[in-house]
């Protein structure tokens, strides 16, 4: 199994910090994996994106072109990474300040409303994982007490108070996903 | 097993100093590959090991210190980005001159001048090449992988003391900057096991007293000297030649490239094999000593050769001076701080080698 994963918004959304709880919890795991921060003139543009690999076998490049599963958190990236998922790929997004929505018929497209639940919440600072619950909603390569190791991991001690808090977040998002009808 | 761990590869190349027993660290920071300096002065290995680690207020300061500190035997090294390795020449030229073992860690970025703080694989020639003035190698040696960042580490050590020549760490802001899962080495004392010999730190009454030194105003004594320092860069490519052959056994066409790029060919092979082109990978994984005889033997097999570098094509002559002529060598890249993709590689090899050459 190989999952090639993009990840993309703005900075501040906890794009880069989403990719390493995935690359940690594929770790927890068993998995090989890798994590490519955005390197492009893009980052300028103050957008924030990177490629999350997880495999069974040896990772070749951990730069792409194509993907498994897009996960899009603002208008910049839906209208970047839409064409370059793979046919019967998966491609998630966020519909916060989006205005042009995907079009593609030949690939799975769904919806999380996270931001909005975020705010209902008075929090934004779990958003992140509740995008993160609904992908593995959608596509489950990882069990969720790997996850949750990930998270420890991944996570400084001082903030392993707010596991609990961010394992609530990851059951929400699974809960709130649902599939995107495309327009004909 | 060793420990596990996910890590950038500025990180490893930090953490695998400590744990390879090295004794000193002098750098300044220069993006991309400020997180080695960064790791170290949060790391504090003078509490774990006592290894020192010092901020230099320069680059052309921190090669002097590491040309000071190599002089009494100890494992020391720096790391810096393309800018500036170019301003540490100077010292670099003296450390090979004058034989001292240490570690210097290139994490490239797009040139020329300032250029980008992007990937690039365009210091080649100034790595392979000598770089500073005066007829000299630096063994260099190309991670493709967080774990190889890690590795090679205690590697470049190894064979910086075994012919008493600078090594370097030749990567790229691509694996510097990227997280893998990686099995970290169990460390090893901070006692250097080495010969011991030449090192200045004061005379015994049993000895002469040794001298280390890159000037030598014989022409005569200088000639000898660069024999001697040819000598060595022979053995070095009898001894050590290092690289990876991927599918390379039933290939008709070979991409030949280190470092990320290899880790993109990989995949270009993947697709290649799925459209029914055989495509191998040939991965120089010491770009000093380059592997030109398994080249050589490879250019009987195989119909045409892709270097896949980000430059303006720079390994691609050694590439050619080890195929002889015998079959077509092309170069692709993107450069300038600019990444090609698997797709972009394969399209190059299509066009480039197996279109002309079929």
């Amino acid at each position: 199994m190989t999952e090639e994963i993009i990840i993309a918004g703005f900075g501040g959304q906890g794009v880069l910090s989403m990719g390493k709880i995935l690359a940690y919890s594929g770790i927890m795991q068993n998995m090989e994996v890798s994590w490519m921060p955005s390197y492009g003139p893009e980052m300028r543009g103050g957008t924030a994106n990177v490629t999350v690999i997880l495999s069974d076998e040896r990772i070749s490049s951990p730069i792409l072109n194509v993907y498994d599963t897009a996960i899009i958190l603002n208008q910049q990236s839906l209208d970047k990474f839409e064409p370059k998922v793979k046919p019967g790929g998966l491609l998630l997004f966020d519909n916060n300040g989006i205005t042009r929505y995907p079009v593609r018929k030949d690939i799975q497209v769904c919806v999380i409303e996270a931001t909005a639940e975020a705010v209902r919440m008075g929090s934004g600072r779990v958003f992140n994982m509740m995008v993160l619950g609904g992908f593995l909603k959608l596509k489950p390569v990882l069990e969720i007490e790997n996850v949750l190791k990930g998270l420890q991991k991944s996570l400084p001690p001082r903030h392993h108070h707010l596991i609990p808090m961010n394992e609530q977040a990851i059951r929400r998002g699974m809960e709130l996903v649902k599939p995107f009808t495309v327009a004909s | 097993m060793g420990e596990i761990r996910l890590m950038k590869g500025n990180e490893a190349i930090a953490e695998a100093a400590i744990r390879a027993g090295c004794d000193a660290y002098f750098g300044y920071p220069i993006t991309p590959q400020s997180e080695v300096l960064e790791y170290l002065m949060a790391e504090k290995p003078h509490e774990r090991t006592g290894m020192v680690v010092l901020q230099a207020e320069s680059e052309v300061a921190a090669i002097n210190m590491v040309y000071g500190a190599a002089c009494t035997g100890k494992k020391v090294m720096t790391s810096s980005s393309s800018p500036g390795i170019s301003l540490m020449q100077e010292g670099i030229s003296y450390i090979a001159g004058a034989e001292l073992p240490c570690l210097i860690v290139n994490v490239v970025r797009g040139g020329p001048g300032l250029g980008t703080i992007q990937p690039s694989q365009a210091d080649y020639f100034q790595a392979t090449k000598g770089g500073g003035h005066g007829d000299y190698r630096l063994i260099v040696l190309a991670p493709s992988s967080v774990q190889e960042m890690a590795d090679f580490v205690k590697l470049a050590f190894d064979l910086a003391f075994k012919y008493r020549n600078p090594a370097m760490i030749l990567s790229d802001g691509v694996i510097g900057q990227m997280m893998e899962k990686i099995e970290l080495f169990e460390p090893i004392p901070r006692v250097n096991e080495f010969d011991q010999s030449w090192v200045t730190t004061g005379k015994t009454p049993d000895r002469q007293r040794n001298i280390i030194t890159s000037l030598n105003l014989d022409p005569y004594l200088q000639e000898e000297h660069n024999h001697h320092l040819q000598e060595k860069y022979a053995r070095m490519r009898r001894e050590d030649v290092r690289y990876e052959a991927i599918a390379c056994d039933d290939a008709d066409y070979l991409f030949v490239a280190y470092g990320s790029s290899a880790r993109i060919c990989q995949k270009a092979v993947q697709l290649a094999r799925k459209k029914g082109i055989k495509a191998g990978l040939l991965r120089p994984i010491t770009l000093f000593p380059f592997p030109e005889k398994i080249l050589g033997d490879l250019s009987q097999s195989v119909k045409g050769m892709l270097a896949v570098e980000m430059s303006a094509g720079q390994m691609v002559e050694d590439v050619r001076l080890a195929v002889n002529g015998k079959i077509p060598v092309e170069h692709f890249g993107r450069f300038g701080g600019v990444v090609h993709s698997p797709e972009e590689v394969l399209e190059a090899l299509e066009e480039k080698i197996v279109k002309p050459v079929v």
